[in-house]
């Protein structure tokens, strides 16, 4: 039974369904579109402010229509107030920043909070009236999709998708206006106005999604895909498609779990789903996910410690400390001061790769792959000292660590070029510019 | 209107909650982080419904340590969102307080089916039912609420009174504050905590909202007011329990009176904040619009004023001369009125109803009492002359308009230092003599 509503819901088969979900998720394409634009110019809280800022309105709209007789549920009647009391509360927080020396943060501060406190001394008022309707007006706050009907539904898709158009087709002069604003103001463009147009389309989105998602979390669906969507990649096309998908996918599965289960709050299951959604991006995105970077960071470290202990050993090989196992080992941990146990466990991942191998009890010795590595690795390093010792002017006993540093990311283009800036060794390996004996201190003597 | 102890129960309640708010409110405004009150008074949602649903109670010590633990939670993960994902401050709190607030919401949908809890307490507070859970402390009777909040503002005010010298400085100047090897992080986590602290104290009574208002606007009326920060930590204070009085008052007859029943009062208290926050934008001494506007407008009216005394100054030394018509005001030699007929009218008008200048038949004259004046004037003017000409080593037809300018910005002082420079001279360069 409750996996048959289940899917007929997800497969859309009641029209009912179909309409809002067509509604709600052309919201979240147009959310995620305009709101990539909004996180990229710094600007995300500004939409709370607007949101909040609309509830006098929606408020005094239903008062209003109370008072002069009219249906007062009717939603263009009361979108339209928050509307107006939304651009009025923006353009408070651009005459705050404009003629005070308040940071926007505060100017923002100021406009949510006073704006909804009138809002909420207006909607005591309402909710005390006798025999007034004023159960929808809650609807505006915490969102509810299920009480959209179906003109409500077609609104507020038929906007969406308006938004979104007007976004597409100014998508260059927006991609300028987001990245370089001055430039695009000296480039001769109008910024002024198209700034203007894209908090315009901001304000739009806000109002339409009041009732869906609510005053409260409305702003989600603007900043939520599009901060995913930074996780995954660096370009601005690529973002505002992802922000779209994630914005449209989050809608239609919160829509549905809120069709199903009516008693929660639809915005906030729309604003659950996307926040899921954000938080796979953040864990798992292309481009800056955490795991992805963590899997980086680990991997450089790998690569890192491998190459010194190559180097390590054919340097300790090549000044004949190699013979004793103990007189090795010392000169292994004296010269990084790694711990017993990191050292054991760099060396056993190299014996694994074969490139090293022992006798128990014996010193370890490097094998023929093993031997290649190493003379690689310390051949770079030893062309970056001389690099250093002749172009930089750096003084012997600095080279070494200033090698330290660069040896692990140079690649082949980079050991060509150095290979031509310092000639003379032809394939060989340079001999060390500085003692490899470690002294007391454990530095380069 | 009816005022019961109920009323001033309520109204005390808000007057606590504002004041602390106010207090720590202040440094928040001042360090450029308000909106990271609203962030962490959204965040907390989660915690409340789970000490909520743990215990059952919808006030206590759990809520509050759910709470406050959540109010820490949201700053972490704003922290880490920004890094990871090199997002700004306003994109990362949005995040996480729209997501941790849903989560909040679900959590309290399913609770509310055993137990009596609605989102709305949350968002609006509850201050109407302050009075209503009481504990008596010896003979006193009071109201929970009250006492949690005034433990609250205690903390502090206590704080904010032993580390105000350090706060000072980490406020204003923390690179200054670095330098002189204060631990300006220390401090500012202390801040955190008690922003923490008192939003979750105020909000369980009177709602996320009015915290964030009573957290930011005090603070931003007195940013308009005052530059100093102890009258600024007044000011902020005062107006925080100013709101809350005016604020209830309103919210038990302003509805009244258009036929509907009593509001919500943080709701009113909040508009009373914003009205408080607006009357400063205009009318704060130095900084506020109006006060600018008039400032400007009243220096242009003296500027009016002196030129016309001066031009009637001059026309007094030509015994051909009986007074000035206006016309030949606008006409006479370099008239600053050229062309500025309004100008000239209002500087006449003004100069009439102070009994400086009368008209005679269309011509205007110098009354005994202008006669002064208008001597000073131009006296003034023709030093400046001399001062220019003697040390500035400027040219004759330069000398006008330089001393034009400056004879209306020279106070009695800099006219002290003039007379002295010249006092043996009686001419100015061109041979005018010094009235």
């Amino acid at each position: 039974m409750m996996t048959d509503r289940f899917m007929r819901v997800l497969t859309l088969a009641d029209y009912n369904t179909r309409i809002v979900m067509f509604g709600t998720v052309l919201l979240g394409i147009a959310g995620g579109v305009i709101g990539t634009f909004l996180l990229l110019r710094r600007r995300a809280l500004l939409a709370d402010a607007v949101s909040h800022a609309a509830l006098p309105g929606v408020a005094g709209a239903f008062l209003v229509a109370v008072a002069m007789g009219v249906d007062a549920r009717s939603l263009p009647l009361l979108l339209a107030g928050a509307l107006v009391s939304g651009l009025l509360g923006m353009g408070c927080v651009m005459l705050i920043t404009r003629f005070t020396r308040l940071s926007q943060d505060a100017a923002l501060g100021i406009v949510l909070s006073v704006f909804f406190g009138f809002g909420a001394a207006l909607l005591g008022i309402v909710q005390k009236m006798r025999g007034a309707q004023a159960a929808g007006l809650n609807s505006f706050i915490y969102g509810s999709a299920a009480s959209m009907i179906r003109t409500d539904a077609l609104l507020i898709g038929l906007a969406a998708a308006v938004v979104i158009v007007v976004a597409a087709l100014l998508f260059k002069e927006f991609r300028l206006l987001t990245f370089d604003a001055a430039f695009a103001a000296v480039d001769g463009w109008p910024a002024g106005r198209l700034d203007l147009l894209l908090m315009s389309l901001v304000v739009a989105i806000t109002v339409l999604g009041l009732q869906a998602v609510g005053i409260v979390l409305v702003i989600a669906i603007l900043i939520v895909p599009a901060a995913s969507a930074r996780f995954w990649t660096e370009s601005l096309r690529v973002m505002v498609l992802v922000a779209a998908l994630i914005g449209a996918v989050g809608s239609y599965l919160g829509t549905a779990i809120s069709a199903l289960a009516p008693r929660l709050p639809a915005g906030a299951v729309i604003v659950a789903a996307l926040g899921t959604l954000f938080l796979v991006s953040f864990l798992f995105g292309g481009s800056r996910g955490v795991v992805r970077a963590v899997i980086t960071r680990d991997r450089a470290i790998r690569r890192t410690v491998r190459q010194n202990l190559l180097r390590m050993l054919y340097e300790c090989e090549e000044s004949g400390m190699d013979h004793d196992a103990d007189e090795q080992m010392r000169y292994l941990s004296a010269s990084r001061r790694w711990t017993a146990a990191r050292l054991r466990s760099a060396l056993g991942r190299l014996e694994r790769e074969g490139l090293v191998y022992r006798v128990p009890g014996e010193p370890w010795q490097l094998t023929r792959t093993g031997r290649y590595e190493a003379m690689r690795v310390t051949r770079n390093h030893r062309l970056w000292e001389v690099y250093l010792l002749e172009y930089a002017d750096t003084a012997a006993a600095h080279v070494d660590q200033g090698a330290d540093y660069i040896e692990h990311v140079l690649g082949d283009a980079l050991v060509a070029e150095l290979e031509e800036a310092v000639p003379g060794y032809g394939r060989t390996l340079p001999p060390s510019p500085h003692s490899l004996v470690q002294d007391e201190q454990g530095g380069a003597s | 209107m009816i005022w019961t102890s109920l009323d001033s129960w309520i109204v005390i309640a808000a007057a606590l909650a504002g004041a602390s708010a106010a207090l720590v409110g202040a440094f928040l405004v001042l360090e450029k982080m308000s909106m990271m009150g609203d962030a962490i008074s959204h965040a907390v949602l989660p915690g409340i419904a789970i000490a909520f649903i743990l215990t059952g109670s919808r006030v206590g010590g759990p809520v509050l340590v759910g709470a406050a633990g959540f109010g820490v939670l949201a700053s972490m993960l704003v922290h880490v969102i920004r890094r990871a994902g090199r997002l700004d401050d306003g994109a990362a709190m949005g995040v996480v307080f729209t997501v941790l607030f849903a989560v909040g919401l679900i959590l309290i949908e399913q609770a509310a089916r055993h137990v009596d809890i609605h989102p709305d307490h949350v968002l609006f507070g509850s201050v109407e039912l302050v009075p209503l859970t009481v504990v008596e402390i010896g003979s006193l009777v009071i109201p929970r609420g009250v006492v949690v909040l005034s433990a609250v503002l205690l903390v502090d005010l206590v704080v904010v009174i032993l580390f105000f010298k350090e706060l000072r400085l980490v406020t204003f100047d923390p690179a200054v504050a670095t330098t002189l090897g204060f631990n300006a992080t220390w401090l500012h986590y202390l801040l955190m905590t008690l922003v923490a602290l008192t939003t979750v104290a105020a909000f369980e009574v009177v709602g996320s909202i009015l915290v964030i208002a009573m957290l930011v606007v005090p603070a931003a009326i007195a940013h308009l007011v005052t530059r100093r920060l102890a009258p600024f930590l007044f000011v902020s204070v005062g107006s925080a329990l100013l709101a809350a009085v005016l604020g209830h008052v309103a919210a038990i007859t302003i509805p009244p009176r258009f036929g509907f029943e009593d509001t919500s009062t943080a709701g009113t208290m909040a508009t009373v904040l914003g009205l408080l926050f607006f009357v400063a934008l205009l009318a704060a001494p130095e900084r506020g619009l109006l006060t600018r506007a008039w400032t400007m407008l009243s220096r242009r009216m003296i500027v009016r004023t002196q030129d016309v005394l001066g031009l009637l100054a001059r026309a007094s030394e030509r015994p051909d001369r009986d007074g000035l018509s206006p016309s030949e005001l606008r006409m006479a030699h370099r008239s600053p009125f050229a062309g500025r007929a309004t100008g000239l009218w209002i500087g006449l008008f003004l100069l009439r109803v102070r009994g400086l200048v009368r008209s005679d038949g269309g011509r205007y004259h110098l009354t005994d009492r202008g006669r002064p004046a208008a001597r000073r004037v131009l006296r003034v003017h023709r030093l400046w002359e001399r001062f220019f000409h003697d040390v500035g080593k400027v040219r004759l037809v330069d000398l006008h308009p330089a001393a034009d300018y400056l004879e209306h910005y020279t106070d009695s002082r800099l006219r002290d230092e003039l007379e002295k420079e010249f006092a043996g001279s009686d001419t100015d360069p061109r041979g005018n003599p010094l009235p």
